[in-house]
Protein backbone atom coordinates (compact mmCIF):
# COMPACT_ATOMS: atom_id res chain seq x y z
CA UNK A 1 0.00 0.00 0.00
CA UNK A 2 1.11 3.60 -0.38
CA UNK A 3 1.76 5.46 2.13
CA UNK A 4 3.38 9.60 2.86
CA UNK A 5 6.76 9.25 3.90
CA UNK A 6 8.98 12.69 4.13
CA UNK A 7 12.57 12.97 3.30
CA UNK A 8 13.91 15.71 6.37
CA UNK A 9 17.26 16.63 4.58
CA UNK A 10 15.06 18.02 1.48
CA UNK A 11 12.18 19.87 3.84
CA UNK A 12 12.57 23.43 4.10
CA UNK A 13 9.89 24.04 6.85
CA UNK A 14 7.48 26.42 4.17
CA UNK A 15 4.28 24.92 5.89
CA UNK A 16 2.81 24.89 2.43
CA UNK A 17 1.65 21.05 3.37
CA UNK A 18 -0.25 22.06 5.95
CA UNK A 19 -2.14 24.96 3.57
CA UNK A 20 -2.53 22.10 0.64
CA UNK A 21 -4.22 20.00 3.17
CA UNK A 22 -6.63 22.47 4.42
CA UNK A 23 -7.68 23.13 1.24
CA UNK A 24 -8.07 19.91 -0.12
CA UNK A 25 -9.97 18.58 2.78
CA UNK A 26 -12.19 22.14 2.95
CA UNK A 27 -14.32 20.99 -0.04
CA UNK A 28 -14.36 24.49 -1.20
CA UNK A 29 -13.49 25.03 -4.93
CA UNK A 30 -10.70 27.85 -4.19
CA UNK A 31 -7.62 28.35 -1.95
CA UNK A 32 -8.41 31.96 -1.24
CA UNK A 33 -11.62 31.58 0.26
CA UNK A 34 -10.57 28.10 2.02
CA UNK A 35 -8.32 29.17 3.49
CA UNK A 36 -7.60 33.31 3.83
CA UNK A 37 -7.68 35.36 6.95
CA UNK A 38 -9.04 31.97 9.02
CA UNK A 39 -7.14 29.65 11.68
CA UNK A 40 -6.36 26.46 9.19
CA UNK A 41 -6.88 23.14 10.78
CA UNK A 42 -4.64 20.34 8.53
CA UNK A 43 -4.06 17.11 8.78
CA UNK A 44 -0.46 17.51 8.50
CA UNK A 45 2.10 19.55 10.84
CA UNK A 46 5.28 20.29 10.33
CA UNK A 47 7.64 19.54 13.43
CA UNK A 48 10.65 21.70 13.79
CA UNK A 49 13.78 20.86 15.52
CA UNK A 50 16.86 22.73 15.87
CA UNK A 51 18.31 21.84 12.49
CA UNK A 52 15.56 19.91 10.79
CA UNK A 53 11.80 20.21 9.85
CA UNK A 54 9.68 17.44 8.27
CA UNK A 55 6.08 16.98 7.94
CA UNK A 56 4.22 14.16 9.89
CA UNK A 57 0.40 12.85 8.79
CA UNK A 58 -1.25 9.76 9.55
CA UNK A 59 1.42 6.98 9.13
CA UNK A 60 -1.34 4.08 8.64
CA UNK A 61 0.58 1.61 11.14
CA UNK A 62 -0.30 -1.94 10.55
CA UNK A 63 -1.16 -2.34 14.16
CA UNK A 64 -3.25 1.21 14.94
CA UNK A 65 -3.58 2.20 18.54
CA UNK A 66 -5.90 4.84 17.74
CA UNK A 67 -7.86 2.25 16.49
CA UNK A 68 -8.36 -0.18 19.13
CA UNK A 69 -8.52 2.25 21.49
CA UNK A 70 -10.96 4.87 20.27
CA UNK A 71 -14.18 5.04 23.01
CA UNK A 72 -16.43 5.94 19.95
CA UNK A 73 -15.51 3.29 17.54
CA UNK A 74 -15.31 6.53 14.89
CA UNK A 75 -12.11 4.55 14.47
CA UNK A 76 -11.34 1.75 11.76
CA UNK A 77 -9.25 0.29 9.24
CA UNK A 78 -10.18 -0.02 4.94
CA UNK A 79 -7.80 -1.86 3.52
CA UNK A 80 -4.94 0.14 5.12
CA UNK A 81 -5.88 2.89 5.27
CA UNK A 82 -7.17 3.98 9.16
CA UNK A 83 -10.48 6.57 8.46
CA UNK A 84 -12.46 8.08 10.79
CA UNK A 85 -16.15 8.72 11.17
CA UNK A 86 -16.82 12.14 12.53
CA UNK A 87 -20.20 11.85 13.43
CA UNK A 88 -19.30 9.10 15.73
CA UNK A 89 -16.37 11.08 17.50
CA UNK A 90 -17.08 12.94 20.44
CA UNK A 91 -13.70 14.70 21.04
CA UNK A 92 -12.39 12.69 24.25
CA UNK A 93 -9.18 13.14 22.63
CA UNK A 94 -8.33 9.61 23.44
CA UNK A 95 -6.50 9.01 20.42
CA UNK A 96 -4.20 11.86 20.69
CA UNK A 97 -3.00 10.43 23.91
CA UNK A 98 -2.35 6.73 22.15
CA UNK A 99 -0.69 8.14 18.96
CA UNK A 100 3.14 7.62 19.42
CA UNK A 101 3.81 10.43 16.09
CA UNK A 102 1.20 12.95 17.62
CA UNK A 103 -0.47 12.54 13.69
CA UNK A 104 -3.83 13.49 15.20
CA UNK A 105 -5.72 16.46 15.43
CA UNK A 106 -9.21 18.30 16.68
CA UNK A 107 -10.34 19.95 13.59
CA UNK A 108 -12.53 23.57 14.32
CA UNK A 109 -15.54 21.83 15.69
CA UNK A 110 -13.31 19.86 18.63
CA UNK A 111 -13.85 16.52 16.63
CA UNK A 112 -11.06 14.77 15.24
CA UNK A 113 -9.44 14.41 12.05
CA UNK A 114 -7.00 12.76 10.58
CA UNK A 115 -4.65 11.91 7.01
CA UNK A 116 -7.04 9.53 5.06
CA UNK A 117 -4.62 9.92 2.10
CA UNK A 118 -7.21 12.57 -0.45
CA UNK A 119 -8.32 9.43 -1.34
CA UNK A 120 -12.11 10.19 -0.82
CA UNK A 121 -11.63 13.98 -1.22
CA UNK A 122 -11.73 15.46 -4.59
CA UNK A 123 -7.81 15.32 -5.20
CA UNK A 124 -7.84 11.84 -4.99
CA UNK A 125 -4.01 11.28 -3.90
CA UNK A 126 -2.61 13.32 -1.15
CA UNK A 127 -2.39 16.95 -1.57
CA UNK A 128 0.88 17.75 0.59
CA UNK A 129 2.75 15.42 -1.60
CA UNK A 130 1.66 17.40 -4.91
CA UNK A 131 1.94 20.29 -3.54
CA UNK A 132 5.47 20.09 -1.94
CA UNK A 133 7.73 22.56 -3.98
CA UNK A 134 11.18 20.40 -2.88
CA UNK A 135 9.66 16.65 -2.79
CA UNK A 136 10.06 16.54 0.61
CA UNK A 137 6.91 14.42 0.76
CA UNK A 138 6.40 11.55 -0.73
CA UNK A 139 4.17 8.77 -1.67
CA UNK A 140 5.14 5.47 -2.34
CA UNK A 141 5.22 2.05 -1.84
CA UNK A 142 7.82 1.01 0.94
CA UNK A 143 8.78 -1.54 3.42
CA UNK A 144 9.89 -1.28 7.06
CA UNK A 145 12.77 0.75 7.38
CA UNK A 146 15.47 -1.27 8.52
CA UNK B 1 -13.94 -27.45 14.30
CA UNK B 2 -13.48 -25.35 17.65
CA UNK B 3 -15.61 -24.30 20.23
CA UNK B 4 -15.33 -20.88 21.65
CA UNK B 5 -17.69 -19.34 24.45
CA UNK B 6 -17.32 -15.35 25.07
CA UNK B 7 -18.86 -14.63 28.60
CA UNK B 8 -19.55 -11.01 28.10
CA UNK B 9 -20.61 -8.55 25.26
CA UNK B 10 -19.32 -5.52 25.24
CA UNK B 11 -15.47 -4.12 24.23
CA UNK B 12 -13.16 -7.05 25.54
CA UNK B 13 -15.72 -9.59 23.48
CA UNK B 14 -15.56 -7.48 20.63
CA UNK B 15 -12.07 -7.52 20.54
CA UNK B 16 -11.80 -11.51 21.13
CA UNK B 17 -14.08 -11.93 18.50
CA UNK B 18 -12.19 -10.08 15.97
CA UNK B 19 -8.87 -11.63 17.43
CA UNK B 20 -10.39 -15.62 17.02
CA UNK B 21 -11.56 -14.54 13.52
CA UNK B 22 -7.96 -12.88 12.77
CA UNK B 23 -6.72 -16.60 12.85
CA UNK B 24 -9.79 -19.48 12.65
CA UNK B 25 -12.88 -18.32 10.09
CA UNK B 26 -14.64 -21.74 11.05
CA UNK B 27 -14.81 -22.26 14.62
CA UNK B 28 -18.31 -22.22 16.52
CA UNK B 29 -18.28 -18.51 18.59
CA UNK B 30 -21.19 -18.31 21.40
CA UNK B 31 -21.32 -14.85 22.95
CA UNK B 32 -22.89 -14.35 26.60
CA UNK B 33 -24.69 -11.45 26.52
CA UNK B 34 -26.63 -9.95 30.14
CA UNK B 35 -27.40 -6.68 28.07
CA UNK B 36 -30.15 -7.23 25.93
CA UNK B 37 -28.51 -4.79 23.39
CA UNK B 38 -25.11 -5.16 20.70
CA UNK B 39 -21.58 -3.67 22.00
CA UNK B 40 -21.78 -0.38 22.74
CA UNK B 41 -19.58 2.42 23.45
CA UNK B 42 -19.96 2.31 27.28
CA UNK B 43 -17.78 5.54 27.84
CA UNK B 44 -19.77 7.56 25.62
CA UNK B 45 -23.07 6.95 28.09
CA UNK B 46 -22.07 10.35 29.27
CA UNK B 47 -21.81 12.12 26.15
CA UNK B 48 -25.05 10.61 25.38
CA UNK B 49 -26.37 12.58 28.18
CA UNK B 50 -24.88 15.51 27.17
CA UNK B 51 -26.51 15.74 23.63
CA UNK B 52 -23.03 14.49 21.99
CA UNK B 53 -24.27 11.24 20.56
CA UNK B 54 -27.26 9.04 19.96
CA UNK B 55 -27.80 5.40 20.59
CA UNK B 56 -27.49 4.42 17.40
CA UNK B 57 -24.09 6.26 17.03
CA UNK B 58 -23.03 4.55 20.16
CA UNK B 59 -23.22 0.88 18.79
CA UNK B 60 -19.72 -0.05 18.90
CA UNK B 61 -19.56 -2.10 15.52
CA UNK B 62 -21.79 -1.91 12.66
CA UNK B 63 -24.77 -4.03 13.12
CA UNK B 64 -24.03 -7.15 10.50
CA UNK B 65 -20.77 -7.30 12.98
CA UNK B 66 -22.34 -10.73 14.81
CA UNK B 67 -23.86 -12.21 11.42
CA UNK B 68 -20.12 -11.34 9.17
CA UNK B 69 -18.51 -12.93 12.26
CA UNK B 70 -20.38 -16.13 13.02
CA UNK B 71 -21.56 -14.94 15.83
CA UNK B 72 -24.25 -16.60 17.76
CA UNK B 73 -24.84 -13.94 20.82
CA UNK B 74 -27.70 -14.82 23.51
CA UNK B 75 -29.47 -12.05 24.93
CA UNK B 76 -30.69 -11.38 28.48
CA UNK B 77 -28.63 -14.46 29.36
CA UNK B 78 -26.54 -14.72 32.46
CA UNK B 79 -23.22 -16.93 33.04
CA UNK B 80 -23.85 -18.92 36.52
CA UNK B 81 -21.00 -21.26 37.08
CA UNK B 82 -17.72 -21.87 35.17
CA UNK B 83 -16.88 -25.78 34.97
CA UNK B 84 -13.52 -25.69 34.07
CA UNK B 85 -13.15 -29.41 34.24
CA UNK B 86 -15.57 -30.32 31.98
CA UNK B 87 -15.29 -27.43 30.32
CA UNK B 88 -19.00 -25.95 30.44
CA UNK B 89 -20.58 -22.78 31.04
CA UNK B 90 -23.73 -22.82 32.91
CA UNK B 91 -26.79 -19.89 32.22
CA UNK B 92 -29.28 -18.79 34.41
CA UNK B 93 -32.37 -20.20 32.11
CA UNK B 94 -30.67 -23.71 33.27
CA UNK B 95 -28.92 -24.41 29.96
CA UNK B 96 -25.27 -25.33 29.73
CA UNK B 97 -22.41 -24.36 27.14
CA UNK B 98 -19.46 -26.87 26.35
CA UNK B 99 -16.55 -25.08 25.21
CA UNK B 100 -13.20 -25.62 23.74
CA UNK B 101 -11.82 -22.38 25.09
CA UNK B 102 -13.80 -19.45 27.13
CA UNK B 103 -13.02 -15.96 27.23
CA UNK B 104 -14.56 -14.19 30.35
CA UNK B 105 -14.75 -10.98 29.43
CA UNK B 106 -17.58 -9.68 32.38
CA UNK B 107 -16.82 -6.63 33.09
CA UNK B 108 -17.27 -5.07 36.29
CA UNK B 109 -20.28 -3.89 38.38
CA UNK B 110 -20.77 -0.72 40.87
CA UNK B 111 -19.82 -1.20 43.99
CA UNK B 112 -22.51 0.37 46.90
CA UNK B 113 -21.43 1.15 49.94
CA UNK B 114 -23.73 0.32 52.75
CA UNK B 115 -24.94 3.37 53.55
CA UNK B 116 -27.92 3.58 56.18
CA UNK B 117 -31.07 4.14 54.68
CA UNK B 118 -30.06 3.60 51.14
CA UNK B 119 -33.56 1.50 51.04
CA UNK B 120 -35.41 4.25 51.98
CA UNK B 121 -33.95 6.31 48.67
CA UNK B 122 -36.97 6.92 46.12
CA UNK B 123 -34.79 7.82 42.90
CA UNK B 124 -31.55 6.18 42.82
CA UNK B 125 -29.53 5.10 39.78
CA UNK B 126 -26.22 3.42 39.43
CA UNK B 127 -24.19 4.87 35.96
CA UNK B 128 -22.37 2.31 34.01
CA UNK B 129 -24.86 0.86 31.43
CA UNK B 130 -26.98 2.52 28.98
CA UNK B 131 -29.83 1.20 30.44
CA UNK B 132 -28.77 3.18 33.87
CA UNK B 133 -28.02 6.43 31.34
CA UNK B 134 -32.22 5.76 29.99
CA UNK B 135 -33.09 5.50 33.35
CA UNK B 136 -31.28 8.31 34.34
CA UNK B 137 -32.31 10.40 31.92
CA UNK B 138 -35.98 9.85 32.84
CA UNK B 139 -35.99 10.44 35.84
CA UNK B 140 -34.30 13.81 35.79
CA UNK B 141 -36.43 17.13 34.87
CA UNK B 142 -34.91 20.78 34.81
CA UNK B 143 -36.11 21.13 37.95
CA UNK B 144 -34.34 18.27 39.52
CA UNK B 145 -32.01 18.89 42.27
CA UNK B 146 -29.10 15.92 41.74
CA UNK B 147 -26.75 14.19 44.30
CA UNK B 148 -23.91 12.40 43.05
CA UNK B 149 -21.80 9.93 45.21
CA UNK B 150 -18.16 9.65 44.21
CA UNK B 151 -15.92 12.20 42.24
CA UNK B 152 -13.87 10.11 40.32
CA UNK B 153 -14.16 9.68 36.64
CA UNK B 154 -17.36 7.90 36.70
CA UNK B 155 -19.47 10.51 38.75
CA UNK B 156 -17.78 13.41 37.24
CA UNK B 157 -18.41 12.63 33.79
CA UNK B 158 -22.41 12.11 34.99
CA UNK B 159 -22.06 15.20 36.03
CA UNK B 160 -21.02 16.96 33.13
CA UNK B 161 -23.41 15.11 30.89
CA UNK B 162 -26.48 16.19 33.03
CA UNK B 163 -25.50 19.58 33.82
CA UNK B 164 -27.32 21.22 31.66
CA UNK B 165 -30.57 19.42 32.03
CA UNK B 166 -30.87 19.77 35.70
CA UNK B 167 -31.42 22.73 38.19
CA UNK B 168 -28.63 21.70 41.04
CA UNK B 169 -25.87 19.44 41.07
CA UNK B 170 -23.53 18.14 44.16
CA UNK B 171 -20.59 15.42 44.46
CA UNK B 172 -19.68 14.61 47.44
CA UNK B 173 -16.79 12.32 47.84
CA UNK B 174 -14.89 10.58 51.02
CA UNK B 175 -11.57 11.79 49.19
CA UNK B 176 -10.17 15.14 49.18
CA UNK B 177 -9.86 16.07 45.89
CA UNK B 178 -11.83 14.90 42.48
CA UNK B 179 -10.71 12.59 40.05
CA UNK B 180 -8.41 10.68 43.10
CA UNK B 181 -7.43 8.15 41.11
CA UNK B 182 -5.41 9.92 38.52
CA UNK B 183 -4.61 13.34 39.51
CA UNK B 184 -2.41 15.03 42.38
CA UNK B 185 -3.94 17.74 44.47
CA UNK B 186 -2.73 20.65 42.91
CA UNK B 187 -3.96 19.24 39.10
CA UNK B 188 -7.53 18.08 40.90
CA UNK B 189 -8.07 21.74 42.13
CA UNK B 190 -7.56 23.01 38.93
CA UNK B 191 -10.14 20.60 37.09
CA UNK B 192 -12.42 20.95 40.34
CA UNK B 193 -12.09 24.71 39.57
CA UNK B 194 -13.20 24.28 35.99
CA UNK B 195 -16.58 22.36 37.53
CA UNK B 196 -17.17 24.63 40.26
CA UNK B 197 -16.90 27.36 37.07
CA UNK B 198 -19.75 24.90 35.50
CA UNK B 199 -22.05 24.94 38.46
CA UNK B 200 -21.20 21.73 40.22
CA UNK B 201 -20.64 22.22 43.94
CA UNK B 202 -18.30 19.68 45.75
CA UNK B 203 -18.73 18.29 49.22
CA UNK B 204 -15.07 16.71 49.68
CA UNK B 205 -13.59 14.81 52.48
CA UNK B 206 -17.36 14.17 53.23
CA UNK B 207 -19.73 11.34 52.88
CA UNK B 208 -23.34 10.43 53.42
CA UNK B 209 -23.87 9.18 56.79
CA UNK B 210 -27.24 7.79 56.32
CA UNK B 211 -30.09 8.79 53.90
CA UNK B 212 -33.66 9.39 54.75
CA UNK B 213 -35.86 9.52 51.61
CA UNK B 214 -34.67 12.33 49.35
CA UNK B 215 -32.20 13.70 52.26
CA UNK B 216 -28.98 12.86 53.00
CA UNK B 217 -27.46 13.59 56.13
CA UNK B 218 -23.72 14.10 55.37
CA UNK B 219 -20.84 12.80 58.14
CA UNK B 220 -19.65 16.49 58.08
CA UNK B 221 -23.09 17.82 59.54
CA UNK B 222 -24.07 18.93 56.14
CA UNK B 223 -27.65 17.87 55.17
CA UNK B 224 -28.25 17.53 51.17
CA UNK B 225 -32.00 17.36 49.80
CA UNK B 226 -32.14 15.89 45.95
CA UNK B 227 -34.41 14.51 44.02
CA UNK B 228 -32.27 12.34 42.56
CA UNK B 229 -29.12 10.02 43.62
CA UNK B 230 -26.86 8.80 41.39
CA UNK B 231 -24.36 6.21 43.06
CA UNK B 232 -20.78 6.29 41.41
CA UNK B 233 -18.51 5.38 44.37
CA UNK B 234 -16.80 2.45 42.43
CA UNK B 235 -16.80 -0.42 40.81
CA UNK B 236 -15.28 -4.36 41.25
CA UNK B 237 -14.41 -6.30 38.58
CA UNK B 238 -16.58 -9.32 38.27
CA UNK B 239 -14.46 -12.19 39.38
CA UNK B 240 -16.73 -14.73 40.81
CA UNK B 241 -17.07 -17.01 37.83
CA UNK B 242 -12.99 -18.07 38.23
CA UNK B 243 -12.81 -17.80 41.86
CA UNK B 244 -15.58 -20.35 42.26
CA UNK B 245 -13.96 -22.82 39.62
CA UNK B 246 -10.95 -22.27 41.55
CA UNK B 247 -8.64 -19.88 39.18
CA UNK B 248 -6.71 -17.54 40.98
CA UNK B 249 -8.23 -14.18 41.73
CA UNK B 250 -7.07 -11.09 43.49
CA UNK B 251 -9.11 -8.04 42.55
CA UNK B 252 -9.28 -9.06 39.26
CA UNK B 253 -8.57 -11.72 37.40
CA UNK B 254 -5.27 -12.69 37.54
CA UNK B 255 -3.84 -12.98 33.61
CA UNK B 256 -0.35 -13.04 32.25
CA UNK B 257 0.62 -11.51 29.11
CA UNK B 258 -1.48 -13.73 26.92
CA UNK B 259 -4.44 -13.44 28.81
CA UNK B 260 -4.43 -16.82 30.21
CA UNK B 261 -5.99 -17.41 33.89
CA UNK B 262 -4.76 -20.27 35.79
CA UNK B 263 -7.26 -22.51 34.74
CA UNK B 264 -6.50 -24.03 31.37
CA UNK B 265 -8.44 -23.36 28.52
CA UNK B 266 -10.25 -19.94 30.17
CA UNK B 267 -8.82 -16.55 29.26
CA UNK B 268 -9.91 -13.75 30.84
CA UNK B 269 -9.92 -9.61 29.25
CA UNK B 270 -11.34 -6.47 29.97
CA UNK B 271 -12.52 -4.80 33.22
CA UNK B 272 -12.44 -7.88 35.19
CA UNK B 273 -8.76 -9.42 34.38
CA UNK B 274 -5.83 -8.31 36.31
CA UNK B 275 -2.61 -7.70 34.25
CA UNK B 276 0.89 -6.29 34.76
CA UNK B 277 1.02 -2.72 34.12
CA UNK B 278 4.72 -1.75 33.29
CA UNK B 279 4.56 1.53 35.12
CA UNK B 280 4.28 -0.05 38.57
CA UNK B 281 5.83 -3.11 38.59
CA UNK B 282 2.90 -5.35 39.37
CA UNK B 283 -0.49 -6.17 38.59
CA UNK B 284 -3.47 -3.87 38.68
CA UNK B 285 -6.92 -3.74 37.21
CA UNK B 286 -6.75 -1.42 34.58
CA UNK B 287 -10.39 -0.91 34.13
CA UNK B 288 -10.43 1.51 30.96
CA UNK B 289 -11.22 0.96 27.29
CA UNK B 290 -8.12 0.50 24.86
CA UNK B 291 -7.32 -2.05 27.42
CA UNK B 292 -10.02 -4.23 27.22
CA UNK B 293 -10.04 -3.80 23.38
CA UNK B 294 -6.47 -5.04 23.11
CA UNK B 295 -6.55 -8.10 25.89
CA UNK B 296 -9.79 -9.26 24.38
CA UNK B 297 -7.97 -9.26 21.10
CA UNK B 298 -4.87 -11.08 22.34
CA UNK B 299 -7.70 -13.17 24.33
CA UNK B 300 -8.97 -14.01 20.85
CA UNK B 301 -6.19 -14.59 19.10
CA UNK B 302 -4.44 -17.16 21.64
CA UNK B 303 -7.91 -19.06 22.23
CA UNK B 304 -7.31 -19.75 18.25
CA UNK B 305 -4.40 -21.06 18.25
CA UNK B 306 -2.65 -18.26 17.06
CA UNK B 307 0.63 -16.11 18.92
CA UNK B 308 0.13 -12.57 20.69
CA UNK B 309 1.32 -11.22 23.68
CA UNK B 310 -0.09 -7.79 25.46
CA UNK B 311 2.99 -6.76 27.81
CA UNK B 312 2.38 -2.84 27.24
CA UNK B 313 -0.22 -2.43 29.56
CA UNK B 314 -0.51 0.70 31.63
CA UNK B 315 -2.92 3.70 33.36
CA UNK B 316 -4.39 5.91 30.98
CA UNK B 317 -6.85 8.62 30.54
CA UNK B 318 -7.78 11.49 28.73
CA UNK B 319 -11.21 12.96 30.20
CA UNK B 320 -12.45 16.79 29.84
CA UNK B 321 -14.43 18.65 31.24
CA UNK B 322 -16.58 21.53 29.59
CA UNK B 323 -13.39 22.07 27.17
CA UNK B 324 -10.56 21.45 29.72
CA UNK B 325 -9.04 18.15 29.23
CA UNK B 326 -6.53 15.80 31.63
CA UNK B 327 -4.42 13.69 30.10
CA UNK B 328 -2.56 11.17 32.26
CA UNK B 329 -0.58 8.10 32.03
CA UNK B 330 1.07 6.04 34.31
CA UNK B 331 2.17 6.16 37.70
CA UNK B 332 3.51 9.41 39.44
CA UNK B 333 6.90 8.27 41.80
CA UNK B 334 7.62 10.64 44.61
CA UNK B 335 11.03 11.71 46.06
CA UNK B 336 10.94 9.23 48.47
CA UNK B 337 10.53 6.07 45.51
CA UNK B 338 13.18 7.49 43.49
CA UNK B 339 11.02 9.78 41.41
CA UNK B 340 11.35 13.27 39.79
CA UNK B 341 9.44 15.26 38.38
CA UNK B 342 9.81 17.73 35.70
CA UNK B 343 7.00 20.63 35.50
CA UNK B 344 6.12 23.26 33.06
CA UNK B 345 2.88 26.05 33.76
CA UNK B 346 1.30 28.62 32.36
CA UNK B 347 -2.25 30.55 33.27
CA UNK B 348 -3.75 28.60 31.54
CA UNK B 349 -1.97 24.94 31.35
CA UNK B 350 -0.01 22.74 33.76
CA UNK B 351 2.61 19.59 32.63
CA UNK B 352 3.98 17.10 34.91
CA UNK B 353 6.20 14.55 34.08
CA UNK B 354 7.14 12.04 36.36
CA UNK B 355 10.76 9.76 35.82
CA UNK B 356 12.80 7.65 37.52
CA UNK B 357 15.21 5.47 37.15
CA UNK B 358 16.27 7.13 33.29
CA UNK B 359 12.82 6.07 32.26
CA UNK B 360 9.56 8.35 31.81
CA UNK B 361 6.89 6.44 34.08
CA UNK B 362 3.93 9.02 33.99
CA UNK B 363 2.71 12.44 33.05
CA UNK B 364 -0.21 14.92 33.74
CA UNK B 365 -0.91 17.34 30.91
CA UNK B 366 -4.05 19.76 32.04
CA UNK B 367 -5.00 21.75 28.99
CA UNK B 368 -2.39 21.10 26.94
CA UNK B 369 -3.29 17.47 24.89
CA UNK B 370 -1.86 18.60 21.83
CA UNK B 371 0.54 15.10 20.51
CA UNK B 372 0.40 13.78 24.20
CA UNK B 373 0.95 10.22 22.67
CA UNK B 374 4.30 11.18 22.15
CA UNK B 375 5.15 10.92 25.46
CA UNK B 376 2.95 7.87 25.75
CA UNK B 377 4.94 6.18 23.59
CA UNK B 378 8.52 7.02 25.69
CA UNK B 379 6.24 5.06 28.30
CA UNK B 380 4.94 2.21 26.75
CA UNK B 381 8.19 1.64 25.08
CA UNK B 382 10.50 2.38 28.02
CA UNK B 383 12.71 4.77 25.83
CA UNK B 384 15.98 5.74 27.81
CA UNK B 385 15.49 9.19 28.51
CA UNK B 386 18.83 9.79 27.80
CA UNK B 387 19.25 8.90 24.23
CA UNK B 388 15.93 11.41 23.35
CA UNK B 389 16.25 15.17 23.81
CA UNK B 390 14.70 15.34 27.34
CA UNK B 391 14.99 18.97 28.14
CA UNK B 392 13.10 19.90 24.77
CA UNK B 393 10.59 17.29 25.43
CA UNK B 394 9.96 18.95 28.85
CA UNK B 395 8.76 21.58 26.86
CA UNK B 396 6.64 20.50 23.59
CA UNK B 397 5.71 16.83 22.56
CA UNK B 398 8.03 16.42 19.63
CA UNK B 399 9.38 13.67 17.55
CA UNK B 400 12.04 15.71 16.81
CA UNK B 401 13.70 15.23 20.19
CA UNK B 402 14.42 11.43 18.95
CA UNK B 403 17.88 10.88 16.91
CA UNK B 404 18.28 11.43 13.37
CA UNK B 405 18.68 7.13 12.93
CA UNK B 406 15.33 6.44 15.18
CA UNK B 407 13.48 9.64 13.16
CA UNK B 408 14.55 7.29 9.85
CA UNK B 409 12.82 4.26 11.91
CA UNK B 410 9.76 6.07 12.56
CA UNK B 411 9.05 7.97 9.24
CA UNK B 412 11.06 6.17 6.68
CA UNK B 413 8.49 3.23 5.99
CA UNK B 414 5.61 1.21 7.32
CA UNK B 415 5.54 0.90 11.45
Amino acid sequence: MKRVYVNEQWCLGCHLCEYNCAFANSGMADMASALKGKPIYPRIHVEEGEQISYAVSCRHCTDPLCVKSCIAGALHMEEGVIEISRDKCVGCFTCLLVCPYGALTPGEDGIMQKCELCLKNACGEPACVSGCPNRAIVYEERGAAT
Amino acid sequence: MKNYVIIGNAIAATGCIEGIRSVDKEGKITVVSAETRPAYCRPLISYYLEGKTTVEKMSYRAPDFYDKNGCEVLYGKKAVKLDAENRTVSLDDGSTLPYDEVCVAAGSSPFVPPFGGLDTVPAKYSFMTLDDTLALEQAITPESRVLIVGAGLIGLKCAEGIRERVKELTVCDLADRVLSSILDSECAAIMQKQLEDHGIRFLLGDSADRFEGSRAYMKSGEVVDFDVLVLAVGVRANTGLVKEAGGEVNRGIVVDTRMRTSLPHVYAAGDCAEGEDITFGGRRVLAILPNASIQGRCAGVNMAGGEDVFDKAMPMNSIGFFGLHAMTAGSYYGEAEGGMMFEERTPTKLKRLFTRDGLLTGFILIGEPERAGIYTALIREKVPLKEIDFDRLKKVATTTVFSAEERRKKFGGVV
